[in-house]
């Protein structure tokens, strides 16, 4: 037989952010604990909102299986004096388990033989073991933070309340702290009245339902989506697109109710961002735009509650709002008064780090760094990129920026274009600060990417030669991120930047600085940095792991050079000479691998097959050298892959450990500087076939 | 409903649910956190509920009178439930209905915040009450004050009293708030938040402001030192004031403001430090469980 059991853990409001995860984390503990107790049942979900963590278990079974288990003890050798008598250990293993020395059981486990205890383990009723497993479940619950209340030691993300657990009707008792679990539950907070009575599974979901709870996530999820886009559409437009937005406003609330509200179209003179900014990260509104794409004065509130009183709730909401945008509107009007030269004036009283200097030292840095990188990839231009380099931080002393720190670069931009600097330096100063975050878009503009990547090494190089390293989770300056950025941007647009020369360069720069670390280590540690993180972008993108380890085995500070020499070989490997390339390769390394000298003395060769074999390779020797230096690899390992007959009627012919130590060597070498020519582009020793 | 009105409702409601009224603490101070009702009697077991009216100065938010929404000097209303009782969410929306404000009719949130002071070494967490989409209300479990664990918890309500009367009066600006009739905020507090802008960002001299700041922290380190914690503490709030003037000076650079930071939490945690000792010593005197008492004193003499 078999019943449902509900667990629900009432609690004061948890933070948005743990919810997802608790979630989660209460259905992979709970079938875990039933998996050890034996208990088998058709389903398992869990639920939540802000108030209550819930499990259901259909169709859970009501009596524990028998079990047999067999408690390994020590080796029999072990258990048995050299009489063949029961040993110390052996009469301690069967006390530990109190059963009699006799009735241990010898048993074999990989060739040796061991004694055993032999337990049948009677099952129980589930009511008997639930209480001790669903306390298990609770106490197995962590968060990013949790905390004590009242007289308590119990941690928990927010206070427990109240224990809801029903084992098909009957109640299942169980007790955290002062809370004894019950058959109770509680509604919404302010539109449901003191506990309600559960009197099965079946019957909870429905009290809930009833008392304004609509517990399960997603179907709270898509009613809050359905509603603001229906209340966008009814305002004529649509809802802007912000999965963590729904699902911070999904856990922010219990039963959902969309209202549009707005507000003067006199802000509209304030850039978008900063007021989708103050809609999206102060208020949890959704912004709305129309048909053209441009904003609305309006948003997207979502009320935890019905429509009584909404008219209340949309003029206390747009109140709010007008007063944050009046805010902004004060700031952006400030902020455009004042020459961005003025704010660069500033920046010599802004600290950048400790021990790196102020952000005025910074700029000096970037704009060495942006001629640097702009000459070397051939991007942008002198006057251009001295130009955004100078003003890409200036944004930092204005009152929009201290407001809202994740406007930098975008409110740069706007004072840059309103002051009539170019496009190109505005869009610059905008996205050098680009990727920020993973997945976040790489700079479009030349001149954007160049100062992007000076921005990066120069923090990298700062940071790296003061010590202050990524190691495990620890990255404060979020260094795994720039390095992956740049590598992102160098290869998608192709640019040809020796790594160590830049990172040279951008050590150099900090010469005021008192660093911890040489040149020479800073350096090769940067470089070492940045190429593995290619490693992961490479293999994000799908690229296998052999291959990327083959081609950086031919060592290269420029990514984008090494990247090609990635793709050919995957082109390569999916093409039909892959076959033919592997085996001259494979052949001649093999026997060639501890062999280091590769000339030949050509003239000692005798046999047919190897004065051909030598013939052929010399034929096409420089025109594979020639090919590798036009960067056409395929064409080379063509080449490559054509001695295959060569090779093989070499390895049918002759013997090449003969005892002529001449004739050994002159065979050895010309193995050996096949294998090596084939080992230009790559190590194809680590490369899997 | 006038912003005396709202006070008075205020200490009526907790005063009837067993807490103390104090009044506000006659050193200057960022928030009512600071004051000693709170700061050292959330330390060590003994039970405590207080509330009162907590005058609080951010040197660095004034405006000149000029902002409809900020101030150098403004109001909290303050109460610690020590323990944090079962039911402390439900006495505060009560408290709500009694300034006239149903939670049915508007739309109240509990918004994660989590609390820090690097100044006192303490830390908590809790939420952001929001009406309509305005934060009325920080709500905080202590965890840590003074760099000590707080046993037992207390909960923590700070009301922001201009928002609250704000939207009960329907107001767009701080200063039109009607603090009894014919009498607005304005007549009573906005020449000296003009007067104090000034001051704290122009006129304050940041080399006495030095002098006094050090010569503070010597003398609460010297008190602390004599087992002295409230007196001691009077410092470390002068100096915590102090260093407030000096940021809004915009003297202090990031390194040096971590370094006051420091001196700060260093005095705050040798005065809770202090304060602990003193309430052992006095044997708990506010704890009523006999039980626990003798419990608590015995096991600390083991340690």
């Amino acid at each position: 037989m078999a019943r449902d059991l509900i667990l629900e853990i009432g609690v004061e409001e948890i933070p948005s952010v743990y919810m997802n995860k608790a979630i989660a984390d209460l259905k992979t503990i709970a079938i875990q604990k039933l998996s050890d107790a034996r208990l088998s049942y058709k389903g398992i979900e869990s639920f939540g909102s802000p108030r209550r963590l819930t499990l259901l278990v259909e169709q859970l079974e009501e009596q524990q299986p028998d079990a047999v288990i067999a408690n390994r003890g020590p080796k029999k050798s072990i258990a048995f004096d050299p009489e063949g008598k029961p040993s110390k250990a052996g009469l301690g293993f069967a006390r530990s388990q109190k059963v009699d020395f006799k009735d241990l059981e010898v048993r074999e486990v990989g060739g040796i033989e061991y004694i055993f205890v032999i337990k049948k383990e009677q099952g129980n009723a589930s009511t008997a073991i639930l209480p001790g497993i669903m306390q298990d479940i609770i106490h197995g619950l962590s968060f990013p933070k949790s905390m004590r209340w009242g007289y308590y030691h119990t941690r928990f993300a927010r206070p427990i309340r109240w224990l809801l657990a029903l084992f098909g009707n009957d109640k299942v008792a169980l007790q955290i702290e002062n809370i004894a679990s019950g058959c109770y539950t509680y509604g919404h907070r302010f539109l449901s009245r003191g506990p309600l009575e559960v009197k099965n599974p079946r019957d909870y979901f429905r009290v809930l339902k009833e008392n304004y709870v609509i517990l399960n996530q997603e179907e709270r999820k898509e009613l809050i989506r359905q509603q603001v886009a229906d209340a966008a559409a009814n305002a004529g437009g649509r809802p802007m697109e912000d999965d963590d937005l729904l699902e911070e406003v999904n856990y922010l609330l219990e039963y959902p109710t969309a209202f549009y509200g707005s507000f003067s179209s006199s802000y509209l003179e304030v850039p978008p961002e900063v007021l989708t900014t103050t809609m999206i990260e102060h208020q949890r509104y959704f912004p709305v735009f129309d048909s053209s794409g441009k904003l609305m004065p309006g948003f997207i509130g979502v009320r935890n509650g019905t429509d009584h009183s909404l008219d209340v709730v949309r003029a206390g909401n747009e109140r709010v709002l007008k007063a944050r945008l009046e805010d902004a509107l004060f700031f952006w009007k400030e902020d455009i008064r004042k020459p961005l030269e003025d704010m660069v004036q500033g920046l010599g009283d802004v600290l950048f780090h400790e021990r790196l200097g102020s952000i005025m030292d910074k700029v000096e840095r970037l704009k060495n760094l942006a001629l640097y990188i702009g000459q070397v990839c051939g991007l942008s231009d002198e006057k251009t990129l001295k130009r955004a380099a100078h003003l890409c931080k200036a944004d930092l002393l204005s009152n929009m920026v201290y407001e809202f720190p994740e406007l930098q670069g975008i409110m740069g931009r706007y004072y840059a274009l309103n002051q009539g600097e170019s496009p190109e330096v505005s869009e610059a100063i905008c996205e050098h600060y680009l990727p920020r975050f993973a997945g976040d878009r790489l700079p479009a503009s030349g001149s954007g990417k160049v100062l992007s990547l000076a921005e990066k090494i120069d923090n990298l190089v700062g940071f790296f030669a003061i010590g202050i390293k990524p190691s495990g989770s620890q990255d404060p300056y979020a260094l795994r991120r720039q390095a992956m950025g740049m590598v992102n941007m160098i290869l998608d647009s192709g640019l040809n930047l020796n790594l160590a020369s830049l990172a040279g360069t951008a050590y150099d720069n900090y010469a005021a600085v008192k660093a911890d670390s040489s040149r020479e280590d800073t350096v090769a540690e940067v470089v070492e940095f940045i190429v593995q993180r290619m490693r992961g972008v490479l293999l994000e993108r799908g690229f296998s792991y052999d291959l990327i380890d083959a081609a950086l085995a031919v060592p290269s500070y420029d990514i984008t050079e090494v990247y090609g020499r990635i793709t050919a070989l995957q082109e390569l490997r999916q093409s039909d000479i892959f076959e033919d390339y592997m085996v001259v390769y494979n052949r001649c390394h093999n026997l060639s691998k501890k062999w280091e000298d590769d000339t030949v003395n050509a003239d000692i060769l005798v046999d047919e097959s190897e004065i051909n074999l030598h013939r052929s390779f010399s034929l096409i020797k420089y025109d594979v050298y020639r090919s590798i230096n036009r960067r056409d690899y395929l064409a080379a390992c063509k080449m490559l892959a054509d001695l295959r007959p060569q090779v093989d009627e070499f390895f049918n012919a002759v013997m090449v450990m003969v005892e002529d130590e001449e004739l050994k060597a002159a065979r050895l070498g010309l193995l050996k500087s096949i294998a090596n020519l084939c080992n230009f582009i790559a190590d194809f020793s680590a490369i899997v076939a | 409903m006038n912003f005396q009105e709202i006070i008075l409702r205020l200490q009526n409601y907790w005063s009837k649910q067993g807490c103390i009224i104090q009044q506000p603490y006659d050193v200057e101070k960022g928030a009512g956190t600071m004051n000693p009702a709170t700061f050292l009697r959330s330390l060590g077991p003994e039970p405590w509920q207080v509330s009162y009216v907590e005058p609080s100065r951010r040197p660095t938010d004034g405006r000149y009178g000029e902002n409809p929404n900020r101030l150098q000097h403004y109001y909290q209303y303050q109460v610690i439930l020590k323990p944090s009782p079962d039911n402390v969410i439900d006495l505060y929306l009560d408290s709500l209905r009694d300034l006239g404000i149903e939670p049915d009719k508007h739309d109240i949130r509990l918004v994660e915040d989590n609390w820090e002071s690097p100044t006192l070494g303490a830390w908590g967490l809790g939420w952001e009450i929001w009406l309509d989409g305005m934060e009325i209300t920080q709500f905080t479990y202590f965890q840590q004050c003074g760099g000590f664990d707080c046993y037992p918890v207390c909960a923590e309500i700070t009301y922001g009293l201009e928002r609250i009367a704000m939207y009960i009066q329907n107001r767009e600006s701080v200063f039109d708030i009607e603090w009894v009739d014919g009498i607005n905020y304005a007549d009573v507090h906005h020449q000296a938040e003009v007067d104090y802008s000034r001051y704290n960002f122009e006129l304050a001299d940041v080399s006495s402001l030095t002098t006094m700041f050090n010569l503070c922290e010597q003398e609460a380190l010297n008190i602390a030192n004599r087992h002295l914690p409230q007196p001691a503490y009077d410092y470390v709030l002068k100096c915590s004031h102090l260093f407030n003037l000096l940021d809004a000076r915009g003297t202090i650079s990031v390194t040096e403001r971590t370094g006051y930071i420091a001196r700060v939490r260093n005095l705050a945690r040798l005065v809770a430090g202090e304060y602990l000792e003193q309430r052992k010593n006095l044997g708990y005197p506010l704890l009523k469980d006999e039980e626990l008492r003798k419990s608590l004193l015995s096991e600390e003499e083991v340690r």
